[in-house]
Formats: C-alpha cells, structure tokens, sequence
C-alpha cells in the first residue's frame, strides 16, 4: 500500500467513523450529488458546528416542518442573507464570549448556499461578510442552476446547457453567456482560504473542509454538485460526473491559501470534453462547432490556472 | 442619580443601548438614523460599550445579520428610517415569526419617490404586518426610556417578538432637548442579562426557520398572531414597573383633557406635542377638546383605545401617511375598525398632513378641529382631507 493511498484509506476511515450529523430521511432526489457533498462537510466538521442555510435544494430537502435532518444547530432564513446571518452568528457568539455566555467550546460557523443564492442572489451579502472578515466557512454547492424552483438558468449554468428558462431553440444556443467565476471573485476580497472540492473526491474534500475551518477568518468552499434531475442524467452518475468535471478541465480541484495558488489534482492530459458533456441531456442538443468551441475554452481556463499554480506548460510534467 | 443632560433624541438613543450592554450592533447609514449609529460606532472604538459592530453593506444584511446574532442569544440592536426599513422588509418577518427578541429603533422618514429623507409614517405603516412589536417615542426622554424597555419587553419570556422603537426622523432624532439620562448601575435589575430560552447552541441542537407546507403554516400564522396580542399585558406590566421604579409612567394609550371632551384628536408622533398646544387654546376659547396619544401601535390597543374615545361625539385622526387610493389612511382604518360594532360610534374623521417632513403649527390643529366641527354641522361626508397641502 503506497503512502497516497494508505492516507486515502485512513481518511475514509475516519469519515466512516465519524457520527452523522446530517441524519437519513431527507427528500433530496435520486442520485443526488449535492446531498452527498453536503453530508460529507457537515461529518467532517462534526457536532461544533452552527449552520446558516439559504433556502434551496437541500433546505427543502431537509427540514419539513415539524422534521428535521440536522442534528446540530440549523438555521435557515431567505434566500440572498445566509451570509449576514452567519455574520451575526459569528459575531453575537463572539461577543457573548467575552462577556462569559454562550456555548463554551469552540464553534464553527458555516454558511452553505446553491449556485443561485451565491453567484446571484446573495452575493452582495457574501462579499459583505468576506470583505469584514468574520471567522466563518461559506460552502457554496453548485449545481449549475435553480434547481430547485424547476431548473432554470444561474449565472453558474456554462454555456450552452439548456434549462428552462435558457431553452435551446432556432435562436438561440441555450446559455449564451460564461459561468461566473465564483472562486476569484471571492478571492477578490483577499480571504485567506479558498478552495474548490467535489464528492467525488473525499479525501480531497475533508482535507480542505478541515483547513476552512482551522484557518482563522473567512473560507470560501466551491463544491461541484452534480443534478441528475437537473442535467438530465441517469441516477447512478453524480461520481462519475464529478471525476469527469476534473478530468476534463470543467472543474479545477485547487485551493488558495493566503494567496498561493495550487491544483490539489492536477490533471496533465485533459480528457476530452465529448465525454463529460455527453452523458447530460443538457447538453445534448449542441452542435459540434459548439462543443468545440466550449473544449478551446475549457483548456484555455485550464492554462489560465496553471499558470496561477506556477505550472507553466511542459516545464511541470 | 439620572443626570439631566441636553441631547439629541439619538443620542439619548444610543445611551439606552449603551446601558442595555448590547452584544451586537448591526446597521447601516441612513438619514436621519445616522447619528445613532455613529454614536454606537463611537462607543464601540472608544471601549465605552463592549459589543461586536458589524459594518453591513445594507439594512437587509444588518437586519439579517441581527438575526442570527439574536438566534444564539446575544442581545443585538439596529436603527434605520424609511428605505432602509423597506429594504429589511422581508427579513422583518423572519425576525418575528422565529420569535427573536431583536431592537430596532426607527428614526421615522417618508418613502421615495420623490427622494425625501424627512420625517413622516410612511415607513412605519408599511411595516405594520410584519409581526414586530411597535411603539412610538415623542421626545428624546420617551426615546431613551422606551428602548431600555424594548429589550426588557422582547427578551421577557412571555413575549419574546422583536420590538421597533419609533422616533420622528428630525424631529425627535435631531432635535437637541433635556432628558434624564440613567447612570450605570441606576437601573438595577431592571434590565438582567439576556437568556434567551431556544439559542442555536451545538450542546442541544435545535433547527430553526424549518418551512411549513400548507398543513401546519396557517397554524404557525395563528399562533403568531395569538403570541403577540398576548404581549399586550406584559408591555404594560414592564411600563409600570418602569413607572413605580423611575417615576415616568408610559402607557399604550395616553391621553390628554379627555374627560368632557366632546372632540377627540388621534394621533401618533412628536406632533402631538404641537397638538396639545392646540388643545390649550380651543380649551381656553371654552372648547371642550381633547387629545388621544397612540403609543403602542402593534399590538393595537383595541380595548384601551375605545375606553379612552368612549365620551366623545366626534373623532379627529390627524396622521403621517397615506394609503393611495384606499378609504382613510393607515391609523384611521385602524381606529374605525377598532370602533366599529361597538355601541357607541362617534362620527370618524381623518386628516393626513406632515408628510416627507412638512411641519405643523397648533394653529393647523385648531384648523382641523373647526373643520370637523363644520363637517359634523353640516353633517358631511368625508374619507380623508389633506392638511397644508396646495393643489
């Protein structure tokens, strides 16, 4: 057994060990891969935590009054303050603190929201709470539209995907514009830990669950959530999915801590895009001048980042 | 001892707050909150209050972010005025609906457009239904004895609503006037520290703002509605607590040379200072005039209020906003469906004046009084007038 994996399987271990914080019985849809990102975050951070939802997916999924999933500290109010609340959570915590009330043990504080409440809604709210630097984790789970309200287009839909709100059609292509760049616009704010992760990639994934929360001040968590009901994919494939977004280039494993750029999994040989976009009905009705296109521009946005990570061209194979 | 000092109604604000020993303080810049909130910065810096300010980036993070600091138990305040409580409009009834004892105070301006960052109730009335217990300040001494009662009423375990303390903007914020301010240590335990009962705390989890499908939300709404009528009997208990303790006795309707009087004007705000002064002169011309003082407007104190209207034949509502295009204004609407049904029904008049911070002088006042005398003579009907307004 190599090191790699001898870590790999210790990680697991731990993680199977770890009590569940998030209980069974929620409602989230077959094959969901947000869920399973969720789950994975919340055993990794374990009972110290108090959590601010946005409404969403996994708020519906989760807690149908009078039930409830959580089994630590939950909080859900609107769509586009999940940030200022955890803000105020952080800092009335604070606060009471020094004046000897509240919880004894340390608490982290976490805000999760959609790619809707994050990338549109409640981004005000969220470069509001980076920018003051309160000691919390934002875990945004991505699934590339409101999915929730019946899948209709975010500015985190990529281009060309169909949704109900950016139908393909004889004029149009679907999405016609880019996927906001959530992960720099955060790092815009000089935050001392941003990364991106999927549950495709555990190990990965509590490893920087983990350092966002041990590093003092705001992280930022971009966590690729594949929407078998939303993209048009059987059940079975939210894993495969998340490795091919790596694999292909559509999603970067990397993080930024105090500014220092790294691809956690660098991938030297891009898979071709084919075989990401072929397997989700999103995608399928676009044509190949198209698909080439988004390929030219995924290993751009690939190159782009290497470079941030100081691996420039063949120089780091 | 309570020293008398010369202040702005903001100020005497802000030193409520102080003595409240607050946790946290979330607001935003807003004409003509602003002095509050610079002052509580200035606390805050200087070491003189020991609470965590956020610095939102708007009213809707301030009161969202009050929110959450309510939810784990710290005592948290706010202050805005007009489009700033528009803009929190939506998070005001999360506040309330999870029963989170915040404090806003609300330097009362009229709503855009045309921009206008005077006084008026625009602001207040568009907030009524939002679920928050609101009550009404007329001068710098009620302003800063009625928010160290706020945190006492909302945190009272029998309560438990988040509570709006309302000022005229400018006139009860800016304006520099003498009022008693308390001391540390002066209130005793009339304010202990908060406890609230349910806070999100990782030693007994709880979840809260879980949705409610349609088969328990009308139940969630009614026992919301029947928790805050409940209130009304402890308000009333922590005022004249206050009252017995500290000699200023607050009361949800006040009222003023009431007893024979034949006509009665209702109205809520510092104006009804200008109002008494009218009431002084009609009296001293041998009229028999009176005035009803609004002070707790949500819940709304049906029975009290129809006690203290009970003698009169005529009702004059003089107030601070409009509803466009509805039958009265907004606290007219309210007093005729508080009179309505019962047995003595005295003819209802409205006035609507000193809108977006447009004075008024007792001599208006009078005006309002000779006119309903003349519209009860004449025995007209009317849905509203507007007072000092061309056109």
């Amino acid at each position: 057994m190599n090191t790699t994996t001898a870590t790999y399987t210790a990680t697991l271990q731990k993680l199977r060990e770890a009590g569940e914080v998030f209980m069974p019985g929620h409602r989230a849809c077959i094959g969901c891969g947000e869920v399973l990102a969720m789950r994975q975050v919340f055993k990794t951070l374990g009972r110290d935590t108090i959590v601010a939802c946005a409404t969403g997916c996994m708020e519906i999924i989760s807690s149908p009054f009078p039930t409830t999933n959580w089994d630590i500290p939950w909080i859900h109010a609107l769509f586009e303050n999940t940030a200022a609340v955890a803000a105020g959570i952080e800092s009335g915590l604070g606060a009471m603190k020094r004046k000897g009330r509240g919880p004894a043990q340390e608490v982290t504080v976490v805000a999760m929201g959609g790619d809707g409440s994050t990338f549109d809604i409640g981004l005000q709210a969220l470069s509001g709470a980076l920018e003051r630097g309160h000691n919390f984790i934002y875990v945004c789970f991505d699934n590339e539209g409101y999915m929730n309200t019946g899948i209709q287009r975010s500015s985190a839909t990529p281009y060309g995907a169909t949704t109900t709100t950016s139908p393909h059609g004889k004029n149009s292509i679907g999405q016609t514009t880019q996927k906001k760049d959530m992960p720099l616009i955060a790092l815009a704010h000089h935050i001392p830990y941003v990364a991106t992760a999927t549950p495709a990639h555990p190990t990965d994934l509590a490893r920087k669950v983990r350092k966002a929360r041990d590093i003092k001040g705001p992280a930022f968590l971009h966590v690729f959530s594949p929407c078998p009901t939303g993209w048009g994919t059987d059940a079975d494939l939210a894993i495969e999915l998340c490795r091919l977004a790596v694999e292909t280039g559509v999603f970067p494993l990397g993080e930024c801590v105090y500014g220092k750029y790294e691809l956690t999994k660098y991938v030297k040989e891009l898979r071709p895009i084919r075989d990401y976009l072929r397997l989700q009905r999103r995608f399928r009705h676009l044509p190949d001048d198209i698909i080439d296109q988004i390929q030219d521009n995924v290993r751009e946005h690939y190159e782009v980042v290497k470079r941030k990570c100081g691996i420039i061209g063949s120089a780091a194979d | 001892m309570a020293r008398r000092v010369g202040a702005e109604g903001s100020f005497a604000v802000a030193e409520a707050v102080r003595l409240a020993d607050v946790d946290v303080v979330a607001a935003y810049p807003i004409t003509p909150q602003t002095h509050i909130v610079e002052r509580l910065s200035e606390m805050v810096a200087s070491g003189e209050l020991d609470a965590n300010y956020i610095y939102v980036e708007s009213e809707h993070s301030a009161i969202s972010a009050c929110l959450g600091a309510a939810a784990v138990g710290a005592r948290t305040f706010t202050s805005t005025a007009g489009q700033g409580l528009e803009l929190m409009h939506e998070v005001l009834y999360l506040t309330s609906s999870m029963r989170l004892p915040v404090v806003m105070a609300v330097a009362d301006r009229a709503l855009s457009g045309p921009l206008n960052v005077w006084g008026d109730h625009s602001d207040a009335m568009a907030v009524r239904d939002t679920g928050w217990i609101q009550y009404v300040a007329e001068n710098a001494q009620e302003a800063h004895d009625l928010t160290l009662c706020a945190f006492r009423i909302g945190e009272d375990p029998q309560v438990l609503f988040p509570v709006m303390v309302h000022m005229d903007g400018f006139h009860v914020s800016h304006v520099v006037e003498p009022y008693f301010m308390f001391e540390k240590g002066e209130l005793g335990d009339f304010l202990p520290p908060p406890k609230y009962p349910y806070p999100l705390d990782p030693n007994r989890p709880v979840t809260m703002g879980a949705f409610a499908p349609p088969a328990v939300y009308a139940e969630c709404r009614k026992a919301q509605d029947t928790a805050i009528k409940e209130t009304y009997g402890t308000i009333v208990k922590v005022w004249e607590e206050f009252g017995r303790r500290f000699g200023r006795q607050y009361k949800p309707v006040e009222t003023y040379k009431t007893e024979d009087a034949d006509t009665i004007l209702v109205a809520i705000g510092s104006f009804n200072q200008m109002a008494s002064v009218a009431v002084d002169n009609l009296r001293a011309g041998g009229r028999k005039v009176g005035l009803v003082r609004i002070r707790l407007w949500r819940p709304f104190p049906v029975q009290a209020f129809r006690e203290a209207v009970q003698a009169a034949k005529n009702v004059i509502v003089f107030e601070r906003s409009m509803t466009y295009g509805g039958t009265t204004g907004p606290v007219c609407t309210e007093v005729k469906s508080a009179l309505y049904g019962t047995l003595h029904q005295p003819r209802v008049m409205n006035f609507i004046g000193g809108l977006g911070g447009r004075d008024m002088s007792p001599r208006q006042f009078e005006a309002m009084f000779d006119r309903a005398r003349e519209i009860a003579e004449k025995n007209l009907e009317i849905g509203y007038e507007t007072i000092g307004v061309r056109g």
